[in-house]
């Protein structure tokens, strides 16, 4: 493989290599370069990073540890397993890294009203934390599916004051939710910021969303010389629109002794059809703003995805994964639904730690690392965040009644 | 001269304003695709818009997409989209036809074998709403064939890119709404008539205009200052839910018919 420098991505179209740029309507290619031109400057101002830097260290309590889960490891019998604590977060999962990144943007550029679309509801949470911390009136769509999945979280976005829009078109599912957010952008750009949850979609939020969350792979990457004086083995994280994963990969890209995995939803497994795997089982294509990898058929129509854990049900994935794909940096697995849960107890049980189902692939990927790595190999695992909202969904498949 | 510009070019020969239905390939029934795209010239289209389904139709309005919908729940796919033009085009050599959809079908159908089929069907144009100028190197291929690239200009467009927009056009530009579902309220008709006069002064290629247009009223008003106008979401939803060939022409002739002649008496 030849020589890539990986921090030289996206150039300036939002392209990574093949994937990526701004497939969008006219209507919103006006507001597109508005943003872009907002935030390449903020990303180079001091005073807005200097910002950005005391909300996360005072409201969302940064540096998040590494953990090094002694006795899931000693269970397992291989490599140590460190987890990245993402879920100690405040709202208890890294979306509000990239959600405090564009409320200060929205703040600066003037804009007083702030849409978000939500899968699991984790980025609605944070959107709607961030809308109150800044004072900005807060719309968030959901599919009617996830909120029937996700109620707790529906309830706490409008305790947090945000209005929840459901949505009934397609599957009702994250994508649905997408296409609605991005139609009231289109008719309220003037006034509306639109806060995207993921590495996907047009440039430059998947440049925007991935540099707010980077911070985890920074301060992981520290962490693990600090604590065991090298750089980890292995780095995995669950990956469904990929915001989490590319937080903590892209800081390790140009570390090329450090193997990257990220965990994908196979649902009941890949040949059933029945699951989320874009890298690992679909195919490049144009969605919702970019070209990357998409699950979709022979006519060009996406296709219903299933996971257990609605943060990774989504028929896209952002492009820097596909590049990274493609360019084979990073290695893309299939996790299973039983596979997630069966990890979720585990951990559970051996260190305390109630995992989102989301996260629940990411360690179980780190457990099937742990086993191939001898036992001095450290393997770090992003625990992306906290499984309270997925307590009655667990509960329902495991037949009890709470 | 292509088919689309042949058209525009008989249009202001006789002074007149062009119609351009928009349907949804397949909806109301793929049986009588065909049928109704004769209906629709039967009852004054100047132009055809066919709406290639797709599953996640981010430009358009609920109308739209649950027509979409509608079609992909039959099997509907863009093989069969071209296959009607075709067959169309056995008994009408003369309407335009321009397919108007999203990237990703045409991506996985492959650029370069599209672009063979559409022109052999008879296809004139593609107007790919999620591709911009920006991206639009990869209908190369489409244009190479001999397909007319339809752009959106739009409300946000800024000045600058307005002018490459109109020095890129080809067929017609088609001047949007915001997505038709409220922008039409935010501007009046003076301030439409206003920017297309500006887009008409800068754009060698004629002018369509698309803004929430429901009924022979709001095209008139529209007629007197644009070269054509694009009537999508109330014909999908007029032409929903009929059954039968006869139940989609008539309502097609019904919906379309008063615009005509309010477009011809202006």
């Amino acid at each position: 493989m030849s020589k890539i420098d990986f921090s030289a991505y996206p150039d300036e179209h939002g392209r990574f290599g093949n994937y990526g740029g701004s497939f969008v309507a006219e209507t919103l290619m006006a507001p597109l370069a508005e943003l872009t031109e907002a935030y390449l400057r903020l990303r180079q101002d001091p005073d807005f990073l200097a910002e950005l830097d005391r909300d996360l260290k005072y409201y969302v309590g940064r540096p998040s540890p590494v953990y090094y889960a002694e006795r899931l490891s000693q269970h397992v019998g291989g490599a140590r397993i460190l987890l990245k604590r993402e879920d100690l977060n405040h709202t208890g999962a890294h979306k509000i890294n990239n959600t405090i990144g564009q409320a200060l943007v929205a703040r600066r550029m003037g804009k007083p009203r702030m849409i978000a679309e939500t899968g699991a509801g984790q980025h609605g949470v944070a959107s709607a934390t961030v809308a109150a911390r800044f004072g900005l009136k807060c719309v968030v769509y959901m599919g009617a599916v996830d909120i029937e999945r996700q109620k707790i979280n529906v309830y706490r976005m409008k305790l947090l004051g945000a209005e929840v829009v459901p949505v009934t078109s397609g599957s009702k599912t994250l994508k649905d939710a997408l296409n609605e957010a991005m139609r009231d952008w289109v008719t309220n750009v003037a006034d509306t910021f639109y806060i995207i949850g993921t590495v996907a979609g047009p440039h430059p939020y998947p440049l925007m969303v991935r540099d707010f969350n980077a911070i985890v792979g920074r301060e992981a990457r520290v962490q693990v010389q600090e604590q065991f004086g090298r750089l980890p083995d292995v780095i995995t994280a669950c990956v469904g629109g990929g915001s989490n994963a590319i937080g903590l990969f892209h800081t390790f890209l140009n570390d090329e002794q450090v193997r990257i995995v990220g965990a994908e939803a196979a649902g009941e497994g890949i040949a059933t059809g029945h699951h989320a795997a874009s890298l690992a089982a679909g195919r490049p294509g144009v969605l919702h703003g970019n070209r990357t990898y998409v699950l979709c058929d022979d006519n060009g129509q996406i296709t219903e995805t299933h996971s257990v854990s609605a943060g990774l049900d989504y028929p896209g994935v952002g492009p820097e994964h596909a590049f990274l794909k493609d360019a084979g940096r990073a290695e893309y697995v299939g996790i299973t639904d039983d596979e997630a849960l069966e990890a979720f107890h585990l951990l559970a049980r051996t260190e305390g730690i109630l995992a989102a189902l989301e996260s629940s692939h990411a360690v179980a990927q780190a457990i099937k690392l742990a086993r191939e790595y001898p036992k001095d190999a450290l393997v770090l695992c992003n625990l992306s965040g906290r499984g309270d909202k997925d307590v009655h969904t667990i509960a329902a498949r495991e037949g009890v009644q709470v | 001269m292509s088919r689309i510009d042949r058209r525009f070019a008989q249009l202001k020969a006789a002074s007149r304003t062009g119609l351009i239905p928009f349907v949804t390939a397949g909806d109301p029934s793929p049986q009588h695709a065909v049928a109704l795209m004769h209906a629709l010239v039967g009852a004054g289209a100047d132009v055809i818009e066919l709406g290639v389904p797709f599953s996640d139709p981010m430009a358009d309005g609920p109308v739209i997409q649950h027509a979409s919908e509608r079609a992909i729940a039959r099997g509907v796919g863009l093989n069969d989209v071209l296959r009607w033009v075709a067959e169309f085009r056995q008994r009408d050599d003369e309407t335009p036809v321009v397919l108007m959809g999203y990237l990703n079908p045409i991506e996985i159908h492959g650029y370069g074998r599209f672009a063979q089929q559409a022109v052999q069907a008879g296809v004139d144009g593609v107007l790919v709403v999620d591709c911009p100028l920006e991206e639009s190197a990869v209908l190369q291929p489409l244009r190479e064939a001999g397909l007319q690239q339809i752009l959106l200009a739009a409300p946000t467009t800024a000045p600058a890119r307005m002018v490459q927009l109109c020095g890129s056009a080809q067929g017609f530009l088609y001047y949007v709404s915001f997505a038709g579902i409220t922008g039409a309220a935010r501007l009046s008709t003076s301030d439409i008539a206003a920017r297309v006069a500006d887009i008409r002064a800068k754009s060698k290629a004629p002018v369509a205009v698309g803004f929430g247009v429901r009924d022979a009223q709001s095209a008139k008003a529209i007629a007197g200052f644009a070269d054509a106008v694009v009537i999508g979401t109330a014909l999908v939803e007029r032409l929903a839910g009929a059954v039968g060939v006869d139940d989609i022409a008539a309502r097609a002739k019904a919906f379309l018919a008063p615009i005509r002649a309010a477009l011809d008496a202006h």
